[in-house]
């Protein structure tokens, strides 16, 4: 309760300026509305209400953007475009399907890099160097051409190639915080553990199954928990190019273009939604796999 | 030699050796002699197994065979197959060079800066040489991937509108968005220091903020702040504070019980405790939010101008160039893009290893 308290007291204290914003940001639009309908003399109370419910609204307020996720995922079946589910599904199964390539990527390079010493020198700087590089700058261009490779070329349908290529740019942003994070964890073990090892005559793949990856996998979700994030921008962000129809991103878009301020909103309290569960998710498979491990509870 | 280096020796010969049969067979064009030397010469380094070669043989080879296949491209497209040889040869020399090398190097025999600077240099290098010799060997759609000389010859050329993009994306919106939202960041972390409660309160939800995907908000301040650059300085802002709030926060409980206790006896103020211990102990997680918001800070000023922008910037310019198919365009931008990231992030770093001279991460290196 004593940590509860103060974060409560600070989402209270946001929400509260969330609808102050709100009044002001709406109220320009509002006095215009007053002023066409020849309205004087509104009570302020009448004001405020009405600032907090138009229905383009600058700054929607909180219960606005609650009613519209409601509306979007609970009273419209799932299966339609106009669900804001179906759009969450379809960034969410680009999401996945990035990280996991992402992930299997980032581990295969860590393992090479810290098994070999040239692998090393040669692709860690460049590893770092990239993290510099503005990845998404490169979204549109992989989304565009990604999809024209894989359904002209390879005569792939559109929705798998369309996923695809989002999937490429979710694999391509989670895999740095996964190779960095792993070639530290793998190499954690101590030179005294790895000398034990070595005493006892341990094979290579033996030194790594037996001390290397099991030290690792604190780093792993570590990393992971960076990395899921990560794909869901970049799902995200590969759904902005024109040609997406379906996702979050393509709901954010469609949401500019067209001025509807609240499905934006709406849209975005979802992708937090999502980013929320997806680490929760990778979270409760550590916790898991701490325990198959052995782990004592702390 | 080790195994894996032996092995390599033997394919990379192998490899030139039936490189040279092709060679010998079809070659017929002027072009194909140095290529021709290159497989000869890679042959003949197959003596190695007789007596020994040294491991700039290997760099020089992997040098020539790179520079015979670029000075051979455009003969014939497709290239015919024995260059392709000479390429997968070309490489294997280069790999065994890096290897030999690194070797070399791991136990600090030969150990000077400029060595350990090399290998990753030899690595970029024969990507882009790779990059290039395929796509003109090949003749990979332009659309697709274009060589690294056509996009070299495209930032010359339109070296103006890059400018010009550059101008308003990094010099505006980056830098502006940048300084507010770490300042800002900072400023926050300093009030909210006093306050036990306020951090309790404001911690956990920063946190989960910076996990969140900041860059949806896009859309929403292009409506509020314009097309022009002030809104993307608002995105910018926004996706730099909290990494900063948090970074700082935590860098000013850094300092340890005992020099606390020592500032006490000395009988200093907060403020004095603040500026002579505190600050100086957050160094380190200041500069570590100052270098994950650089990144931060491009990402954001690009992805919001997808969204809306006057028709100049690096973002309106890769969406409307990827959609007019020209390809060379969107990779000169993206060119100017990384190395403005890079000398941004290697800025942050050099003023970082002045300011925090003392800590272990920096006196070590």
């Amino acid at each position: 309760m004593s940590r509860a308290f103060p974060i409560l007291v600070v989402l209270l204290a946001s929400l509260a300026l969330w609808y102050a914003a709100a009044i002001g940001l709406n109220a320009p639009w509002q006095r215009d509305v007053y002023g066409r309908a020849g309205l004087k003399d509104v009570p302020f109370g009448q004001f405020v209400a009405d600032t907090w419910n138009q229905d383009k609204p600058v700054m929607p307020t909180p219960h606005q953007v609650a009613a519209e996720v409601w509306k979007a995922t609970m009273l419209v079946a799932p299966n339609k475009p106009r669900s804001l589910l179906f759009h969450a599904w379809v960034t969410f199964s680009a999401t996945a399907l990035g990280f996991g390539l992402g992930s299997l990527l980032g581990i295969g390079l860590a393992i090479l890099i810290v098994h070999n010493e040239a692998m090393n020198r040669s692709l860690m700087p460049w590893i770092v160097a990239s993290q510099t590089i503005p990845i998404l700058a490169l979204a549109p261009l992989i989304v565009v051409i990604g999809f024209n490779i894989f359904t002209g070329t390879l005569g792939i349908p559109t929705d798998p190639a369309r996923l695809m290529s989002k999937a490429i740019i979710s694999a391509y942003l989670s895999f740095f915080p996964v190779a960095v994070g792993m070639v530290k964890g793998l190499r954690s073990p101590e030179p005294i553990q790895l000398d034990l090892l070595h005493t006892y005559n341990a094979r290579p793949w033996q030194v790594f199954w037996k001390l290397r990856w099991p030290s690792s996998v604190p780093f792993l979700f570590a990393s992971l928990k960076v990395g899921v994030v990560a794909s869901l921008v970049g799902a995200i962000v590969g759904e902005l190019p024109t040609g997406a129809v379906a996702g979050l991103g393509a709901r954010l878009l469609a949401g500019s273009y067209y001025s509807q301020t609240t499905q934006i909103w709406a849209a975005l309290a979802v992708a937090s939604i999502l980013a929320a569960l997806l680490v929760a998710a990778v979270g409760l498979v550590e916790k898991l796999v701490n325990r198959a491990m052995g782990a004592r509870p702390a | 030699m080790s195994q894996v280096q032996y092995y390599l020796a033997l394919v990379a010969g192998g490899v030139s050796l039936i490189g040279l049969g092709f060679a010998l067979a079809f070659g017929s064009q002027d072009q194909a002699v140095p290529v021709t030397i290159f497989l000869g010469l890679g042959t003949l380094s197959l003596l190695r197994l007789a007596l020994p070669l040294g491991l700039w043989a290997d760099g020089a080879l992997a040098l020539l065979g790179s520079m015979a296949l670029l000075g051979g491209l455009g003969a014939a497209v497709p290239a015919p197959a024995f260059f392709w040889l000479a390429l997968v040869a070309a490489w294997l020399f280069a790999w065994l060079f890096i290897e030999r090398l690194s070797h070399v190097l791991a136990p600090g025999i030969v150990d000077s800066a400029g060595l350990g600077l090399l290998i990753p240099l030899v690595f970029g290098l024969s990507i882009l040489a790779i990059w290039e010799v395929v796509t003109r060997g090949a003749g990979v759609p332009q659309v697709i991937l274009p060589p690294p000389s056509m996009i070299g010859m495209r930032i010359l050329a339109s070296a103006g509108t890059l400018w010009a993009d550059f101008q308003q994306t990094f010099l505006k919106a980056v830098l502006i968005g940048y300084g507010l939202g770490c300042g800002l960041g900072f400023a926050a972390a300093i009030l909210i220091d006093r306050s036990p409660f306020l951090k309790a309160g404001l911690l956990p939800l920063s946190n989960l903020v910076s996990a969140l995907p900041i860059v949806g908000v896009a859309p929403i301040m292009v409506m509020w702040f314009g097309f022009g650059w002030p809104s993307k300085a608002a995105i910018v802002v926004i996706m730099t504070f909290f990494p900063m709030l948090v970074n700082s926060v935590a860098g000013l409980n850094a300092a340890s019980a005992i020099e606390r206790d020592l500032m006490q006896t000395y009988a200093a103020s907060s403020w004095q405790t603040l500026m002579k211990l505190r600050l100086p102990a957050a160094g380190p997680f200041i500069f570590n939010a100052l270098k994950i918001n650089s990144t931060l800070a491009l990402i954001g000023a690009i992805v919001a101008e997808f969204f809306g922008t006057p028709i100049v910037g690096m973002g309106f310019r890769i969406s409307t160039e990827v959609g007019r198919m020209n390809v060379d365009m969107v990779w000169a931008e993206i060119a100017v893009a990384a190395v403005a990231g890079s000398v941004f992030y290697a800025g942050v770093t050099l003023i970082e290893r002045r300011v925090t001279f003392w800590h272990p991460s920096v006196r070590g290196a």
